[in-house]
């Protein structure tokens, strides 16, 4: 269910990682949470996040969730597709439903997330 | 936490369960849309046994009725039911609620399950000398929607009350897979439909039966979520967001319901007097211009200011945009006005749009 390669937060969001480019996305689990989303507010290319800095919101026909960047960096690339089929992020989260690209800043970020048998454990905890 | 006596049903079905006014209750099963647009384009299957119903019995159960409620409920005979509000003194919403016209000496008042104790609490308050006997057995009572249009050939089947004549707010007792019910043609979708009220301890075999022959019409069981969304698009109010103890059925654009020509009730001098001044302020619909989705509580801009909250605010699954209703000034209700809503940390534009935003044409 979740990529071994991927990197993992709290609050549910994955990182890819290849070469100094990190994909950011929502996990299966968030988006199981959150239901049908319908908008994704995305943020511009050139912007600089922070740790935990929010990319941008998710709004699902009954909430609103803000997304936050797990690592800094400058913002590369925006999922465009999501502006005309949001359901990615539910059909395919881990995939076509990727958020933003980052030129990462700091690839020692990634130490402070979770691998996905840890991010597996979470759930586990939160389940209970 | 209270359980309805479907729980096991909705579990078995794979529904996300909310706690919701004190109820589990499902939120979801397949998805809001999905659930949406069945109801829309077939039928939809909700449990809403965590509605209120409280029965009015005796002599002057009529004129206690007439007491608490502007509308008429003298129009009523056997069979008929009345959309309504219970009022305060201030020509303010306790609550809206049903009327059922059980028989002359008997009513049956169904309200929200949020508003039950409240609203029972304040009914038992104004009886005053009113010869009536009062009851609330909401916890014992379960109540199945069935909406959309194809909700009479997937009941009629079940029941031996016969479904194609009854009109629209009327009711009718009979069996439903051989328990006792009350069947009333009324619901909360803008669909047609039926909600089938029962005392009986063991109703789950309803909602099983309705869902599995309901399956080759396209019938889904549908949770809170859609219930939400449907409600919103034939403009139907809910109490906390669209009204409440600070609003009036003039202001919400129920005039219709507030009959100032029958006897005396709650709150009539006070709504007389706003009919003749005018009232200040009207619930209109509207939609986004911009993208983005407006929710309740989210801040109302009108030239630059100020002018209040949105009320009730939702992606519409049907139309596939942003929808809601606003409380604007009287002056700016105009179809068209254009309006500022703050989301976040960002303006957008929107624009009042006739309601209701969903009419069925069947």
């Amino acid at each position: 269910m979740y990529p071994n390669n991927y990197h993992y937060t709290k609050d549910h969001e994955w990182v890819a990682v290849s070469g100094d480019t990190a994909t950011v996305g929502i996990t299966d689990y968030a988006q199981n949470h959150l239901g049908d989303v319908v908008y994704i507010e995305l943020p511009a290319v050139g912007k600089h996040l922070d740790v935990h800095q929010t990319i941008g919101s998710i709004e699902s026909v009954k909430a609103v969730s803000e997304v936050f960047s797990p690592v800094s960096g400058e913002v590369v690339e925006a999922n465009a597709d999501l502006n005309n089929s949001p359901e990615a992020v539910n059909q395919d989260p881990h995939g076509k439903g990727w958020i933003i690209r980052l030129k990462m800043k700091n690839k020692g970020d990634l130490q402070a997330l979770m691998s996905a048998a840890d991010y597996e454990k979470y759930l586990e905890g939160l389940e209970a | 936490m209270k359980q309805t006596r479907f729980n096991a049903s909705h579990r078995k079905l794979g529904a996300k369960m909310i706690e919701f006014c004190g109820w589990d209750m499902p939120v979801e099963y397949k998805g809001i849309i999905d659930e949406h647009i069945a109801c829309r384009t077939a039928a939809g299957l909700f449990d809403v046994s965590h509605m209120g119903e409280i029965h009015v019995t005796g002599r002057d159960a009529l004129a206690f009725v007439q007491h608490i409620s502007p509308n008429d409920a003298a129009r009523l005979s056997p069979g008929m039911v009345q959309y309504t509000a219970l009022m305060t003194a201030k020509g303010t919403y306790v609550d809206d609620m049903l009327v059922y016209c059980i028989h002359p000496e008997f009513y049956l008042l169904v309200v929200n399950a949020a508003n039950t104790d409240k609203d029972y609490a304040y009914i038992v308050a104004q009886k005053g000398a009113f010869q009536i006997g009062l009851d609330n057995p909401s916890d014992r009572t379960s109540q199945l929607a069935l909406q959309g249009r194809k909700a009479i050939p997937i009941l009629q089947p079940m029941t031996d009350v016969v479904l194609a004549p009854m009109k629209s707010f009327t009711c009718a007792f009979g069996k439903v897979l051989g328990k006792e019910c009350l069947v009333s043609r009324t619901g909360y979708t803008g669909e047609d439909g039926f909600e089938i009220y029962t005392l009986d301890h063991e109703p789950g075999p309803i909602w099983d039966a309705i869902i599995e022959s309901g399956k080759p019409h396209g019938l889904q069981p549908v949770g809170l979520g859609a219930r939400d969304t449907l409600r919103l698009e034939a403009r139907l109010p809910l109490y906390g967001n669209d009204i409440d103890d600070t609003t009036t059925p003039l202001e919400a654009d129920f005039k219709w319901i507030v009959k100032f020509k029958k006897s005396e009730f709650l709150g009539r001098d006070v709504l007389v007097r706003q009919n003749e001044q005018g009232i200040s302020r009207k619930l209109v619909g509207f939609e986004l211009v911009d993208r983005g989705i407006a929710r309740p509580h989210y801040p109302v801009y009108l030239g630059g200011v100020q002018a209040g909250q949105i009320a009730s605010g939702t992606f519409s699954p049907l139309f596939k945009k942003s929808i809601g209703l606003v409380y604007l000034p009287i002056g700016q209700t105009a179809v068209g006005t254009e309006f500022e809503i703050g989301i976040r940390d960002k303006r957008v534009r929107a624009k009042v749009v006739p309601t209701p935003f969903y009419k069925r044409d069947y």
